[in-house]
């Protein structure tokens, strides 16, 4: 097997046993980027240097003994996430030429957990967009085929992740931006219940959504990032002060005592492929057979969900992004003259299309006279939605469904009609509404060989169900071990 | 049409963005099929309905008024399109 091909864990058992070097292991991964990456451009940044710094760093650690699960283990990390001295961008050209004087307190997680960081990923500008086209950079291509996109916004930590161009990535999460490209892209995605990960040092795009989490070659690596990143942190005060259990502990218990809900409101959703809804059938059968019981759940609201986060998204974001002023870092335009027209040179040239159409939504849906009719709606509905889950988690643990409604598709197939786009994100964006944790792992192909995601969602905190249940159907498959052919 | 010209030429002024009269158009056709469809919400009886602005039960998150670090100058500094002195420089703002 190639060193890049590892997973987390078994690279973990080579390094302890010193049949591996962390800096064999990084130069592999690395080697890997120079190949491939160049076909798909998930990375905006290789850092190379530091990453074998950090690999060396964590052979010495080995040396000594004092090590976690994710030393040594080279991963991707999404370029939201800031990385002190190393250029964070957003993939937005506000921000190039940007350097965090602080890094992410997940960084630091990561950095005290020894592990390597080989670089930052391309995604949406600021999170915003389900295909990475949005990206002031340059486009990701998704690995299966490279006619299409690998899904949004964590399209370049999908796409590392499967192409083996790092073992591990970390994405974030608004309203499908892990689980969606995790799902396009044939790994394991997770978003964590809002809270349990500090988004101190997360570049904001709607506060009351945004959730950083794991993309994982398996459900195994997806536990093991998991239990490092998570945790209470003072310096987010949204963060939730819990304990976070060792979410590796309960992946082998069985399914049995374990309730699956299936959304009688889901099946009937528009634009459903027939084959990603047969793939999600079987994927609930094979469930089923491991002992799991299955209700039928009801999420009413659901059809009003795409409005009411089309509401609240962008108007968090308006908010968020006023902050991008040409002054305290970022571009500026050269020759503005006074301090208006200066802001307003630099916010149009610095913002791609995507960004600004959500800043003029949020702004107008928070404007004077309209408050009430958007926002203020927007937010009663997510009460309701909120109330739909906590109603449907009386019944069962854990709710089943897809990810998104079709394989990928082809990049520029929905660049001009953002609303279409939108559209496509209804089966994930409730969680985020609701702040419950979400899932998405592989549960089959289409004919024209894309992958397809099975969406796990559970009740609040409760990420360890999610993980067990998605272990169990793991070890009964093998859609994760494939490959896609580069 | 649910939102008009006039309307994105006044919610790009208080957003502080530019815009041509091409994009004012693309932008005012776009977002006002977007408004249409969040018009559905119309349809949800939202009467004694309290909003939800945080998805999980929290209460303030208070600290101890203690003196702390902060970030070095220099670093913050090094990031800014303009800087003398140890400031941030901007176009002059009174005539």
């Amino acid at each position: 097997m190639n060193l890049h091909e590892l997973t987390i864990h078994d690279a973990h058992q080579l390094l302890k046993n010193k049949t591996l070097s962390a800096v064999e292991l990084t130069r592999a991964v690395l080697d890997r980027i120079a190949a491939v990456d160049e076909k798909i451009g998930a990375y905006l940044a290789v850092t190379a240097e530091t990453a074998l710094k950090q690999a060396q760093a964590a052979d010495a650690a080995f040396a000594t003994g004092k090590v976690s699960p994710l030393t040594g283990i080279p991963l991707g990390i999404k370029d939201l996430i800031c990385t002190r001295g190393l250029p964070t961008t957003c993939a937005s050209r506000i921000l190039e030429g940007f350097v965090p004087p602080y890094s992410a307190t997940v960084m630091e997680k990561l950095e005290q957990a020894g592990a390597v960081m080989v670089g930052k990923l391309n995604m949406d500008e600021f999170a915003m967009g389900s295909s990475t086209e949005n990206s002031g950079f340059q486009p990701t291509r998704n690995p299966w085929d490279l006619s299409r996109i690998p899904g949004g916004s964590s399209g370049g930590s999908a796409a590392a992740v499967a192409a083996d161009m790092c073992l591990g990535a970390l994405g974030s999460d608004t309203g499908g931006s892990i689980r969606q490209p995790a799902s396009h892209c044939g790994v394991v995605g997770m978003k964590p219940t809002y809270g349990r990960v500090s988004r101190f040092g997360l570049v904001a795009f709607a506060s009351s959504l945004d959730q950083i989490g794991p993309l994982a070659k398996d459900v195994t690596d997806c536990a093991l990032l998991m239990n490092t990143i998570c945790g209470y942190d003072p310096k987010d005060s949204t963060s939730v002060p819990q304990a976070v259990p060792d979410f590796t502990s309960s992946l082998e218990d069985g399914l049995e005592g374990v309730t699956i809900g299936i959304p009688k409101e889901y099946q009937t959703s528009g634009g459903l492929d027939a084959e990603v809804s047969a793939a999600v059938s079987r994927a609930v059968d094979t469930i089923t057979d491991q002992g799991a019981a299955c209700v039928e759940v009801s999420l009413p609201h659901t059809e009003f969900a795409v409005a009411a986060y089309y509401v609240i998204a962008p108007s968090e974001a308006s908010s968020n992004l006023a902050r991008y002023d040409g002054v305290k870092y970022g571009f500026r335009d050269a020759d503005a003259g006074a301090l208006i027209p200066m802001y307003r040179r630099t916010r149009s040239k610095g913002f791609g299309s995507e960004v600004q159409r959500r800043i003029i939504l949020g702004t107008y849906a928070l404007s004077a006279g309209y408050y009430d009719a958007y926002y203020k709606k927007a937010s009663q509905v997510r009460t309701l939605i909120m109330e739909d889950f906590k109603n449907s988690f009386r019944q069962c643990d854990v709710i089943l469904s897809p990810v998104a409604p079709t394989p990928a598709f082809k990049i520029g197939e929905k660049a001009d009609d953002p609303l279409t786009m939108y559209l496509s994100d209804i089966f994930t964006l409730s969680a985020n509404l609701a702040g419950i944790p979400g899932m998405s792992i592989p549960c089959g192909f289409s004919s024209q060989g894309l992958p397809i995601g099975l969406q796990l969602m559970g009740n609040h905190l409760n990420e360890a169900v999610l993980l067990k249940v998605a272990y169990n159907f793991e070890k009964a498959t093998d859609f994760h071990r494939q490959k896609p052919p580069l | 049409m649910k939102i008009s010209r006039e309307e994105v030429i006044h919610v790009a002024e208080l957003a502080r963005l530019d815009m041509d009269a091409a994009a004012i158009d693309t932008f005012a056709a776009q977002i006002g099929k977007i408004l249409e469809y969040v018009a559905t919400l119309e349809r949800v009886d939202t009467r004694g309905v309290e909003p939800t602005t945080h998805a999980i039960f929290m209460n303030n998150a208070f600290r101890e008024d203690v003196r702390q670090g902060h970030l070095e100058k220099e670093a913050v500094l090094s990031n800014a399109p303009a800087k003398e002195n140890g400031n941030f420089v901007v176009p002059k703002v009174i005539g």
